[in-house]
């Protein structure tokens, strides 16, 4: 763009003030493209997380009749003796500490798999992406079904079995409910984050697995020398991506089985949104978001930090 | 290069700012009334998708609108899930209309919000004192709105099938007692026809735990809150009559009479023949005595300890604060107020009349009427939500309590936290004085 624009003028250096003239009109168009997208970030966002910063330290309510006071630390030390956003904090690090692993590596199986040059490769795609495209509202109401206690998984289970192993009430019991949610989660996701490792698997040259086979590499070490080196980029994006989205765990709880049975699966976003809407509590939830926000910042910097380009 | 990012970034800033200005001037110069353009008010309801109940609403309008020429009543239908939120954002944004609905149980908090602002419906064909007692939002003493219409909660069973096990049908002169229900329910259960002989719909959310089941731990002695004041509910929500109702609740799903999470349509449930004895609303009245004709039993609430209880209060009519055009809305609450509205109410969504006469004038609830013992439900057991403000905090901390007692917690730890966090609430809204 720029050197289309700058290179007539350069013909003709006689008129230095066309080209303040250009430029100034250059940055005019900058500034016009910029605008919308700043505009938005800032209401959106900045004016967002601002005001939450604000709310956690008042006594502000959704419904009030009175303006809302400064009210300092209660919130936090309110919040530091509720035994549900102990639980709440507890399990949405379970969830990301499990999910994370999971959903990253099976993404990668599939993406191998994917990548090999077979007939009706697309169909596959299609198939691991689907889930993906679907609603998560509308996936978690199918798997409420299927979860059910004579749902369609536990008619599976007593079929194989031969009827000798009767399936739990999935999302009913303690025991049992998050990992549900968990393994419903990753099966939506996969799909994403394996079109994502494709795409950089696509990237990695061929000639490299040319001259690695030459070379008379197997195919463990043409994975572990061509491929995992060079998916190095992806590999942080993929890892980040995952982890913010395991931490903002809301819909399926939301849908399946509003934090219960007894705080089993209470995350700190659902945490928030129950406070916040079904409470009419503003500042306490703002308060829980805050801390939210200290804790995906904690760890986007710790994973930014172990990521980094060590040269 | 530096200094054209630097004014980049500050013109940037600069046009921002003066959007979010504009912007922000938008939502305020609302200034504090509207609702109403001139003479032509905007009527908000939650009955988008309930095409009998809309209906009405739409025939009143029309009818209103044509009766006279100096106002006119514009409808905006909304679905229910979504209505609430989308009156609270109005209300934020000073956007209200001039006339809403309302769920029962949220006039307190609505009025003290400064939603709503109180209603004068003197010199209307119905006088608010025929109509229900739980059919009137009240608080502070001032009238803030009302309904045309209740609903009761009921046991439905089969005659043949409680005949059949040797169960006494129960009417509202004697009522069953604790240990007569749970014996017929062990009875049931022990005839091996049932997985789960009782259907309280365990699989419902929301206002629907509160509505169903307070009624119950009321008519055990217990309350959500101390109603003397409505300053705390540690001593009744967690007091000894509301712990033997959590055990009492609990009980029904470890000796397997009641699921602990019911399929998504009970009704379908009890229809087929799958649970004995449904507890359900008289809205599913009309659709029960299609199927099961004489068979129908309509059961009055079990008799705890302190006599049968239902919860009052369906959706009521109200006139927002913002309102710029106060004499219209009340005009329009007015000419609502004709018993046969209350009547075209009732047939179209087989609720309860909320007045005898326009009762009636219906037949399935006039004297002797199929479902006139519903209408008596309403009259004799129905008991207000605490008409505080706090009461959306309370159901949702209630309904979280009776949830995990369902899941297995211990009644009174449940209880015990629900209480604890109820008083705390009320702490740190200065018990919703202000």
């Amino acid at each position: 763009m720029t050197t289309k624009t700058a290179a007539p003028q350069r013909l003709r250096p006689v008129r230095r003030t066309r080209t303040n003239n250009a430029r100034r009109r250059e940055s005019l168009t900058a500034l016009g493209m910029a605008t919308p997208a700043v505009v938005l970030l800032i209401v959106f966002l900045v004016v967002p997380v601002a005001l939450a910063f604000a709310l956690a330290f008042t006594d502000a309510r959704l419904i009030s009749p009175t303006p809302a006071r400064f009210v300092g630390l209660r919130n936090f030390t309110q919040l530091f003796t509720d035994p549900v956003f102990y639980k709440s904090l507890r399990n949405t690090i379970y969830f990301a500490v499990v999910v994370v692993p999971l959903q990253a590596g099976l993404a990668l199986v599939l993406a191998l798999l994917v990548n090999a040059k077979v007939r009706g490769i697309n169909f596959f795609r299609t198939v691991y992406f689907l889930p993906v495209v679907t609603s998560m509202v509308v996936v978690s109401l199918l798997w409420t079904f299927l979860y059910r206690q004579d749902g369609l998984v536990n008619n599976i289970i007593s079929t194989l079995t031969l009827g000798h192993f009767q399936g739990p009430d999935w999302l009913g019991d303690p025991a049992t409910a998050m990992p549900a949610i968990i393994l419903m989660s990753v099966w939506q996701g996969v799909g994403f984050h394996m079109i994502i490792w494709l795409a950089g698997l696509q990237t990695i040259p061929a000639e490299l697995y040319e001259a690695a086979e030459l070379d008379g590499a197997t195919t463990w070490q043409r994975f572990r020398h061509v491929t995992w080196p060079g998916l190095r980029s992806t590999r942080t994006f993929v890892l980040v991506t995952i982890t913010i989205a395991a931490f903002s765990l809301f819909t399926q709880i939301r849908v399946m089985t509003q934090g219960g049975p007894l705080d089993s699966t209470t995350t700190v976003v659902f945490q928030a949104v129950r406070t916040g809407y079904d409470q009419q509590q503003t500042a306490y939830a703002a308060a829980i978001s805050l801390i939210f926000f200290v804790l995906v910042l904690t760890v986007s910097l710790v994973q930014r930090f172990l990521t980094r380009e060590k040269d | 290069m530096v200094f054209r990012t630097r004014r980049l970034a500050a013109a940037s800033v600069a046009a921002a700012a003066a959007t979010a200005l504009v912007a922000g001037c938008a939502s305020g110069s609302g200034g504090s009334s509207s609702g109403a353009s001139g003479d032509t008010l905007t009527l908000w309801t939650h009955n988008a998708g309930n095409s009998a109940e809309l209906d009405v609403v739409k025939k009143i309008i029309k009818d209103f609108n044509g009766s006279q020429s100096k106002y006119k009543v514009e409808l905006q239908s909304f679905p229910q899930t979504d209505y609430n939120n989308s009156v609270v954002a109005a209300a934020s944004a000073r956007k209200l209309p001039c006339l809403l609905d309302v769920d029962g149980p949220n006039v307190a908090n609505w009025a003290w919000g400064g939603y709503l602002a109180p209603i004068d419906v003197t010199g209307s064909q119905v006088p608010v004192e025929d109509q229900l007692d739980s059919t009137v939002g009240t608080y502070n003493d001032k009238l803030y709105s009302f309904g045309h219409y209740d609903v009761s909660l009921a046991f439905f069973a089969r005659k043949s099938v409680l005949d059949e096990h040797g169960i006494r049908i129960p009417t509202m002169d004697k009522p069953w007692t604790k240990d007569e229900f749970d014996a017929a329910l062990a009875k049931l259960k022990k005839s091996g026809k049932f997985t789960y002989p009782l259907e309280m719909g365990t699989g419902g959310s929301g206002e629907w735990w509160p509505y169903a089941y307070s009624p119950q731990l009321q008519s055990f002695g217990g309350d959500l809150i101390d109603r003397n004041g409505y300053k705390t509910a540690t001593g009744t929500l967690d007091g000894k009559e509301s712990v033997e109702w959590g055990d009492w609740f609990q009980s029904l799903v470890t000796k397997g009479y009641m699921a602990k999470k019911s399929g998504a349509d009970p009704n379908k449930d009890f229809l087929a023949g799958k649970s004995a004895i449904q507890w359900d609303g008289s809205w599913n009245a009309t659709k029960n005595a299609e199927k099961l004709g004489d068979d129908l039993a309509i059961i009055p609430p079990v008799d705890f300890g302190k006599g049968p209880k239902i919860g009052g209060a369906s959706w009521q009519w109200a006139m927002s604060s913002t309102c710029s055009n106060k004499e219209g809305a009340q005009e329009w609450l007015k000419f609502s107020r004709q018993t046969k509205y209350f009547v075209d109410y009732a047939k179209a969504t087989s609720t309860i009349p909320a007045t005898n006469e326009a009762a009636t004038q219906v037949e399935d609830y006039q004297p002797g009427g199929r479902f006139a013992v519903l209408v008596q439900f309403a009259q004799k057991y129905a008991t207000l939500r605490p008409v505080t403000p706090a009461y959306p905090y309370i159901s949702t901390e209630f309904q979280k309590a009776a949830q995990d007692i369902l899941a297995g917690a211990d009644p009174k730890n449940a209880l015990g936290q629900a209480a604890k966090n109820i008083d705390n609430n009320l702490k740190t809204n200065n018990n919703y004085s202000g």
